[in-house]
Order: structure tokens, then C-alpha cells, then sequence
């Protein structure tokens, strides 16, 4: 898809020609025969790329399809089509041989602190499991983990002791710590700091951020707050229903969104200022999208048919290709 | 009204006393710890044991101390009672009945071991293996459907049959058998770890099915395996002496229990002695396997079953109450007005939770409390409801309304005031609905109980309250039920439902947190109407300080169980005057766009205290950027200087005329340090 350059420059070094991750008219689909086959995909037909040291976010409401993606390049999901390449290498059907051979270099970050960590594993023995099963010896294995725990912030004392032991926040660095540990080129962080308080949150984002930029890591960062994503992301990737409806460089998406949906979501985001929250709201009102409730577009068309305000009858029946608008790329018959 | 509000234990005290007692050593070791503290707290437990360790060491070492051979026929004492050299007698052919007793326990006690762990093993693996390969799992049980409908007893016989009294390889068929039962058992918990993130990390990883299986579902059915192991080894045996007393035991002149039994239910009626040795050995056998199982398989302590009941926490509220309601209010307030006075909170018997609160809402106004978890908002916004969970209740202070202080009612008057005066809508709708009704029927059981009307009337009222919640075809989700809507429209008719007693104040704990953002827009928006509407006053209980700018008209922040700061929205948003609300604001991507975003967002370093590591001072002194030594005194909430505002903070003048701002740095790993290890204390 989208081949421009990012806006941050900063952080994103020159492109080369081969992206980290290429996804390409990806179709998921939940369950299995003829019923399911009927039933809209939760993922359908959706394709980004990540460029090294690049950070894409995935953002939509929940049943989107986001952590769904997320799911099917992590192999945790299976794909019912398209494809899913690491560095030019077709992972889409990758079985757990072929995702060892990656070496550690496609990593994870889940949502929820409590159950990302086996409690019944000390903080040493989940940090050293990936290296251990690649054949890194456990002296070294639990030398690594020590200097890992320290570069989160975290005692080195930490390996010996267990997630009940720590807050929420310190559990989620531990996290960030085991997937970082095999040196990965990409992390998929999927919600990773939804669960945590404002403080804690900003802790984590800023350790991703500077992880990011000391390694020269690219994520793609699943959330669901285009507020969060914007504060990672330079490029933002917007779904609904399973859908891509707009893609582009962060600054546009969120500043200048041209999707009606991108539109309402990014006047929902209500901010901590009351005077200027009292204009968005306002604003929010004037879009006229419909409630949220309202059902799924017919297959054909637009799935945010339903919802939106411009919506005619060609929304209705004819699904909207995705087009250049401005910075970013839009799937709308009139953005 | 408020059906089954569950406390929501974020904020709460037990949850971190449940969280205290998880395991603090290494894996097995703390498995073993758990198992055998829970097995040696109960009686049985121990009995059990003591019981079984007596059995196995006895007869391991039968053949040293046993007064007689097995087969020695003694015929000047046949069928006799306990004597001096026969303690506990002899059977029809003079034989000693210790002696046979204990030579036949090693061999019933070892078969049944092989049923115990085929059945386990079997039953255990075969759950691993469905659990973790989704596509084997249909075949797998229809299998062991198949073999739960064989009949046992006729397949034994079978066998027997066969291939005669092979003791071991019938008790290792019985297994075989067992392990169906054992399979059901284990696949739901099987199934449920394999659900957890930590598996999909691991897959992640590259970790193999058979490697996942051993290291992150295997560690956490130990406990199930412990406990059916005892209960099947107690199965095993009864169906072994079964098998002897009906003569399949092992052949004749060789003692079993089953056999023993047998030859003695010949002699019931001139010797009744006889069956009692044997009887009582096997039945206490069978009922310490139980016994160590029961032990076993109880729920952990999780430290809250010390609790008092309601009925106590009632008594005492009056009495606190008692204590506290001698200062009513000099000026009789407003109708609607809710006035909360120095009000604490504690867990009984000891740690305050929240501590001299006070905060004012006036009819039609939206007051927010806002906070990081743990800094005491849910419990006080269910002090006012009296829904406080058990073991915490109001320990000071006073909640005012209508003039009638809250924290000293009696819970018959609470059950009068919540629901008809006082709702509660809760972060997570669905706690809020009963999954067995339809909407309609549980929005017109709360109408016609709370307004005393007809059931017409009632439908016709639950129509317009839907209608009034902005769900369009509410006839249609009358009839639905609630797993049939979506979490926005759950909410809607958790608000309906909050609404059927016309209450004057509406608690509303994180109402939004949990929808998503487009929805949570449109809950707020439905909010603001309502207040518009009807007069009816919010106390919104959030994290988000956006949903604070949007809807609330006063706000009080809380940190540590303490209001810090209160005022009017606008003030304490845009001039906010005490570091937390300061660091607040400085740390939420949403106060910035993406133009201004900033490298590094604000943080504060460490977390919130526990309620025990409060110090007498500023509670926030260790966290804040600005601490200097005037903080380690006990801070007074005072008047901020903007209309009615105040703020607990001695610096907050200081800091307002130099205009300081909170800083993005990173958090000292000295810091972090420490912190962990004041938890681990």
C-alpha cells in the first residue's frame, strides 16, 4: 500500500526497498464451514507495510479486526487468505519450526499484565524460555535476563522472583523485557499499555520509544486510543469492521482525518482541556454520524454505510477502493 | 434495583490481601508449600495422612515385625475375639488377622497405585492434547464418551475371564476406564490455560505444542491431579475388594481384604467379630484417601473468609454511626443535595482505604473523582450507595443527604434510599443484567417494585425509559436478552435500568471505561441530557481526565485515599495547582495533538503507596518532583484561591507564582529500585 515517506524523519531512517512487514489483501475469518463462510471476515482484505524502524499503528473500535491482524502475523490466528511476509519471506502459514527459524526476531507485547506472564514461572524462567529453545545456555540465558530487567528499569533481583510480586505497570515492562530479549527487528504490541494508569502508561510508552530509537526496532502498535498511537506511530492505519478506511502518516490522519469515520473517531477523543472539549463536542454533534449501534452495512458496499452522514446509494452497493486524499490514502466514494 | 453489584475490587484492600498470599518461592517448592499448608489446616487432612503413612510403612514392613506367618493355622483359637496372642483374633481357620491384614495391604494399596496413575496419566494427557490441538479434541471425546457408556463391571468380568485374576492388569483397565471421567475433568481447566496470554507468548516464541503443554498447562493442573489422584486411589480400592469379596482376588490361600471380608460374611451371625478388623481398616483407608482429597481440594484461603457477615457489618455501622452523627449540619441543606463530611473508610480492624474526604454535589451538577487506581475513588462512591464489599465499611465522618447522614443508616433504611433516591450504574454493564431474563422483564420487575405500579403501566414506563436512554426499536431489545447487545446498548439499559426509581443521584463508577470511544461520546452525551432534564445530580467516578473536561462541572482529584485538590473543572484543568494533578495532565497523550507531541511524555516515578505504607505526611511527597522538607508534616486542605477551590498541598502558592511544570524525565532506576523492594517487605 502507502509508499510515502513518513513526516517524522527523525525516527525513521531511509526506506530501503524491502519493507520488515508486508501484509497483502489479508482475510481472517472466525469459525469454520459454510456458516462462517457466510458470516462478514473479520479481517477482509487488508494490506499495510512496515518499513524498518518504522512504527505503524492499527487503530479502530473493538471488533475492528486490529488485534485480529496482529493475531495472524504472529501466527496465533489463521489466515483464510492473502499474505503475510517477514523481510520478503511468505510467513503466512509459518508453523512453530518456521517461527523459531525466524530467531526471535518477530516479538510480541499483550494487553493484560496479568495473564502475559505464566504465574507460575519465576521472572528468570519467562525471560530465558525464548533463548533457552533456541539453545542460548541457561547461565547466559539468565545473564541476559538480568541486563534486560535493568534496561527496563528493574532490579536485577527481579529474575528470581514472581509476577504476583509486582505491580502492574513494573509486570508490563517485564513483558516488554521478554520480548525484547532476543534482539526481535519487530514487535507487535498488541494493547500493551491499555491496562495500565496514566502514570504507568506513560512510563511504558516512553520506554517503547526509547527501546525503539536505541535499537532500531519497528512496531506495529495495536490500540484502540488514536491518542496513544499517535504519541508512537508515524504512520496510523484505521479499521473498522474489518476494513482499512484510511491510511497515512500520523500527523494527517489525526490532525486532517478525510474518512467519516476517522472524523468521528478522532472528535470522540475527548482531551483534558474543558473549553476546547466543549468545541469538539460540539463539533462531534455537527458530524451527524449515526449511533454506533446502528447495524453492519450490507456486504457489498461500505461497512460504515450505516453510520455515516454522506452515505448514498452507491455506499449501499458499491464497497469504496482505497484512494490518495491529500497525505493519506482513503476508502471513501466522497472524502 | 442494583441487581448484584459487585464491588469492583481494583481499588479494594482484600484484593490486595488475596494477592499477598500467592506463592513466593520456586514453582514446585511454592505448589507443595500451597498444597501442604492447605492439607495439614484441616483435621481430616491430617488424619489422613497419619492414617496412610501408618498403613504404607506397616505393611512395607510386615515381614519383620508380623507376629505370625499368613497361612500358620492356629486350631486351638479358631474364630476367636482380640486376645493376648491373637490381637485382633483369628478367622475360620485359626489364621491371625493382623498378620493377614497388614501382608495384604502392600498388595492393595500397590494395584490401586496402578489405577490411580494409569487413569490419571491417561485422563491427563489425552486433556493436554485436545486443549492444545483444537482439532483432536472432537475425536478425543467422543471417544471417552464412548468409554463413560461402557459398563465397567461387565468389561472386568470380561477380562477376568480372559485372561483370569490378573490383578495389575485389571486395576490397569479400571484405570483406563477412570480416565474418560478424568479427561472431562481436566480438559475444561486444560483448556482455559491455554487461553491465557502467557501460552500465545510462548507460541510467539516458537515454543512447541508438547512444550507448551509440559511447561504452561501441566504446572497449573497439579492441584486438580493431587486431588483426583487421592479420590480414584479410594475408588480403586473398593473396587478391588469388590472384585475379592465376589472372589475374583487373588487366589485362595493369598489374604486380601475383599477376600477376608468375604469369608467373614459367612460367619456374621456366630462370629460378627470377625468383619470388624478387616472392615475397619479398609473403610478408614478409604475415608483418609478422601480426607487428604477434600484437604487438598479445597478453595485457597484467600484471607477474607475471617470476615464478618452483612449482618454484623450492619450492627456496626449503626454503632459507628452512633458515634459519629452527634455534629449534624447546622444549616438544613438543599433537597437533592449531597454533602460528604470527613468521611473515611477503612478495612475492619485496622487500614484506613479513604481518609477525611469531603466533597459537595448541589442538585444538577455532574461532580467527577478522579484518580490512578488505588487511590480510594470506588470505595468512596460506594460508601455512598452502602455498598461497600464486606470487611470495609465507613469508619468516620458523614454522608449528607436530604439532611439524613448515610454513613450512620441502618441497611433497612439503605435498602429504602438505594435505587429510589440514590442509583448506581457500574464500569461493566453486563455485572448489571442478569443473563437468565430479558431486558424487558428485568427493567419492568425494577419499575413495578420501585413505583409500586401495574404490569401494563410498567411496560409502557420501560418503553419510554429505553425510548429516554436513546435506544431507537426499543420494543425489539425488551424482548432480547443481554448476551444479545452490544456493550454501548448494555450500558444504555443499565442506565434505564438505574433510572426506574427516578433516583436524584446517580453514582456512575467508570461508566464508559470499558466502551469504546465513539460509544462512550454517545453515553456522555445521553448523561448531560439527563441531568439537563431531569435535575438529577452525577457522581462520576473516572481515570479519564478527558471524560473530566467533557462532562463534570466540579471535580475533586484523589491520590492516596485523600482528595489533593478540588474546584470547578475548568479551574483545576487549566490552573491545576497540586503536582498530582499537574503530573496528571503532563503525562496524558491526549492533552497534546500530534503536532505538539512531545519526544517523552511525563511520568511518575514508582506508584501509588499502599494503604499500610502511608506516610503522616504528603502522601505524594516521595513521588513528586517538588518534595522538599515542609512535606513530611501532615498537609491541611486549603482554599486554592480560585472561587471555591482548595488544594492539600504546602508548596502549591510557591509553585503557582513560579509557574513550574512537571518534567518528562525518566524514572531513576534508584528509585524503581527501591520501590520493589518496600513491596517485597
Amino acid at each position: 500500500m502507502s509508499i510515502e515517506t513518513a513526516e517524522r524523519q527523525d525516527t525513521a531512517p531511509v526506506a530501503p526497498e524491502q519493507p520488515m512487514l508486508e501484509v497483502k489483501d489479508l482475510l481472517v475469518r472466525y469459525g469454520r464451514g459454510r456458516k462462517a463462510a457466510a458470516a462478514p471476515a473479520a479481517v477482509d482484505g487488508v494490506s499495510f507495510s512496515i518499513r524498518p524502524g518504522e512504527t505503524v499503528g492499527l487503530v479502530g473500535e473493538s471488533g475492528s479486526g486490529k488485534s485480529t491482524i496482529g493475531k495472524a502475523i504472529l501466527g496465533l490466528q489463521k489466515s483464510a487468505g492473502g499474505t503475510i511476509s517477514y523481510q520478503g519471506k511468505d510467513i503466512t502459514y509459518a508453523g512453530a519450526a518456521e517461527r523459531r527459524a525466524l530467531g526471535g526476531e518477530l516479538r510480541a507485547v499483550f494487553q493484560d499484565p496479568n495473564s502475559s506472564l505464566n504465574p507460575r514461572q519465576s521472572i528468570g524462567a519467562s525471560l530465558a524460555e525464548p533463548l533457552r529453545i533456541r539453545g542460548v545456555t541457561a547461565a547466559v540465558a539468565r545473564e541476559k535476563a538480568e541486563a534486560m530487567l535493568e534496561r527496563v528499569g528493574l532490579p536485577r533481583e527481579a529474575v528470581d522472583r514472581y509476577p504476583s510480586q509486582f505491580s502492574g505497570g513494573q509486570r508490563q515492562r517485564i513483558a516488554v523485557a521478554r520480548a525484547l530479549i532476543c534482539e526481535p527487528k519487530l514487535v507487535v504490541c498488541d494493547e500493551a499499555v491499555s491496562a495500565l494508569d496514566l502514570s504507568t502508561q506513560a512510563q511504558v510508552l516512553n520506554l517503547l520509544a526509547d527501546l525503539r530509537d536505541e535499537l532500531g526496532l519497528s512496531y506495529l502498535f495495536i490500540a484502540h486510543d488514536i491518542s496513544v498511537v499517535q504519541f508512537l506511530a508515524q504512520r496510523v492505519v484505521v479499521l473498522y469492521r474489518g476494513q482499512v478506511m484510511e491510511s497515512g502518516p500520523a500527523a494527517a490522519v489525526t490532525e486532517s482525518p478525510k474518512h467519516p469515520f476517522t472524523q468521528a473517531l478522532v472528535a470522540a477523543s475527548p482531551v483534558p482541556r474543558p473549553a476546547e472539549q466543549a468545541e469538539r463536542r460540539m463539533l462531534r454533534e455537527s458530524l451527524g454520524v449515526r449511533t454506533a449501534a446502528a447495524v453492519a452495512g450490507s456486504p457489498g458496499g461500505c461497512p460504515f454505510s450505516q453510520r455515516c452522514p454522506l452515505a448514498t446509494e452507491l455506499c449501499a452497493s458499491q464497497r469504496p477502493a482505497l484512494r490518495r486524499v491529500g497525505a493519506a490514502d482513503v476508502a471513501c466514494h466522497y472524502a | 434495583m442494583i441487581p448484584n453489584v459487585a464491588p469492583a475490587p481494583a481499588d479494594s484492600a482484600p484484593a490486595t490481601a488475596a494477592a499477598a498470599v500467592q506463592p513466593k518461592s520456586g514453582q514446585r517448592a511454592a505448589f507443595s508449600k500451597i498444597s501442604a499448608s492447605r492439607l495439614f489446616a484441616s483435621p481430616g487432612g491430617v488424619a489422613g495422612v497419619v492414617w496412610l503413612a501408618a498403613l504404607v510403612v506397616a505393611s512395607l514392613t510386615a515381614q519383620w515385625w508380623l507376629p505370625y506367618k499368613t497361612e500358620d493355622q492356629d486350631f486351638t483359637a479358631v474364630l476367636s475375639g482380640p486376645t493376648a496372642a491373637h490381637w485382633l483374633g483369628t478367622d475360620e481357620l485359626g489364621r491371625d488377622l493382623l498378620s493377614r491384614i497388614f501382608a495384604a495391604a502392600a498388595g492393595t494399596l500397590g494395584t490401586s497405585l496402578i489405577t490411580v496413575i494409569v487413569g490419571v496419566v491417561l485422563g491427563t494427557a489425552l486433556a493436554m492434547v485436545a486443549a492444545g490441538r483444537g482439532q483432536t479434541e472432537g475425536g478425543i471425546s467422543r471417544v471417552t464418551e464412548v468409554m463413560m457408556s461402557l459398563p465397567g463391571t461387565v468389561i472386568i468380568l470380561a477380562v477376568i475371564g480372559a485372561v483370569g485374576t490378573n490383578i495389575p492388569l485389571i486395576m490397569a483397565i479400571l484405570g483406563v476406564l477412570i480416565s474418560a471421567g478424568i479427561y472431562r475433568v481436566m480438559l475444561g481447566q486444560a483448556k482455559s490455560l491455554q487461553s491465557q496470554l502467557y501460552v500465545d507468548a510462548a507460541k510467539v516464541d516458537g515454543v512447541s505444542t508438547l512444550g507448551i503443554s509440559l511447561r504452561h498447562v501441566l504446572p497449573g493442573l497439579t492441584n486438580t491431579i493431587v486431588v483426583q489422584s487421592a479420590l480414584i486411589f479410594a475408588v480403586g480400592m473398593l473396587i478391588q475388594a469388590g472384585l475379592a469379596f465376589i472372589g475374583f482376588g487373588p487366589p485362595i490361600p493369598q489374604p486380601s481384604w475383599g477376600g477376608m471380608i468375604q469369608g467373614a460374611s459367612q460367619h456374621v451371625y456366630d462370629a460378627p467379630w470377625l468383619m470388624v478388623p478387616t472392615g475397619a481398616v479398609l473403610a478408614l483407608t478409604v475415608l483418609a484417601a478422601n480426607a487428604i482429597g477434600n484437604a487438598l481440594g479445597k478453595a485457597p484461603n484467600t484471607g477474607v473468609s475471617h470476615l464478618p457477615s452483612a449482618a454484623a457489618r450492619r450492627q456496626r455501622s449503626v454503632a459507628a454511626g452512633a458515634a459519629a452523627s452527634v455534629a449534624e449540619a447546622g444549616a438544613i441543606p438543599a433537597k437533592g443535595h449531597l454533602s460528604v463530611r470527613g468521611l473515611s473508610v477503612g478495612v475492619d480492624g485496622g487500614t484506613p482505604l479513604v481518609t477525611d474526604v469531603s466533597f459537595d454535589v448541589g442538585p444538577g451538577t455532574v461532580l467527577g473523582l478522579v484518580g490512578e487506581s488505588g487511590c480510594g475513588k470506588t470505595m468512596t462512591a460506594l460508601s455512598l450507595l452502602g455498598l461497600l464489599p464486606a470487611g470495609v465499611s465507613a469508619t468516620g465522618g458523614q454522608i449528607l443527604w436530604n439532611g439524613k447522614n448515610l454513613a450512620a443508616a441502618t441497611e433497612r433504611e439503605m435498602e429504602g434510599i438505594r435505587g429510589r433516591d440514590i442509583a448506581l450504574i457500574s464500569q461493566e454493564p453486563m455485572r448489571a443484567l442478569d443473563p437468565m431474563f430479558t431486558v424487558g422483564y428485568q427493567l419492568t420487575a425494577a419499575i413495578r417494585r420501585l413505583r409500586k405500579v401495574g404490569k401494563a403501566e410498567a411496560h409502557a414506563e420501560a418503553l419510554s425509559l429505553l425510548e429516554k436512554v436513546g435506544i431507537v426499536d426499543a420494543k425489539r431489545i425488551l424482548k432480547t436478552y443481554p448476551h444479545q447487545i452490544s456493550g454501548g446498548m448494555a450500558q444504555r439499559v443499565a442506565i434505564a435500568l438505574a433510572l426506574s426509581g427516578r433516583p436524584r443521584l446517580l453514582v456512575a463508577d467508570e461508566p464508559t471505561t470499558a466502551l469504546d470511544v465513539t460509544v462512550q461520546a454517545e453515553i456522555l452525551s445521553l448523561l448531560r441530557s439527563l441531568v439537563k432534564d431531569t435535575g438529577m445530580s452525577v457522581v462520576m467516578v473516572t481515570h479519564d481526565l478527558g471524560v473530566v473536561a467533557d462532562i463534570c462541572d466540579n471535580v475533586a482529584v484523589m491520590y492516596a485515599g485523600q482528595v489533593v485538590e478540588s474546584g470547578r473543572t475548568a479551574n483545576i484543568l487549566d490552573n491545576p495547582r497540586h503536582p498530582y494533578t499537574l503530573a496528571l495532565l503532563a503525562a496524558d497523550p491526549h492533552a497534546n495533538t500530534a503536532a505538539d507531541m512531545p519526544e517523552r511524555l511525563a511520568t511518575i516515578s514508582g506508584q501509588v503507596p499502599q494503604p499500610k505504607d502511608w506516610p503522616t505526611g504528603c502522601r505524594f511527597m516521595a513521588r513528586c518532583q517538588f518534595a522538599g522538607s515542609a512535606c513530611a508534616a501532615p498537609v491541611p486542605l486549603l482554599p486554592s484561591g480560585s472561587e471555591d477551590g482548595l488544594v492539600r498541598c504546602v508548596k502549591a502558592d510557591e509553585l503557582a507564582v513560579e509557574g513550574l511544570e512537571w518534567l518528562a524525565t525518566e524514572v531513576p532506576t534508584h528509585r524503581v529500585l527501591k520501590i520493589v523492594e518496600k513491596d517485597l517487605a
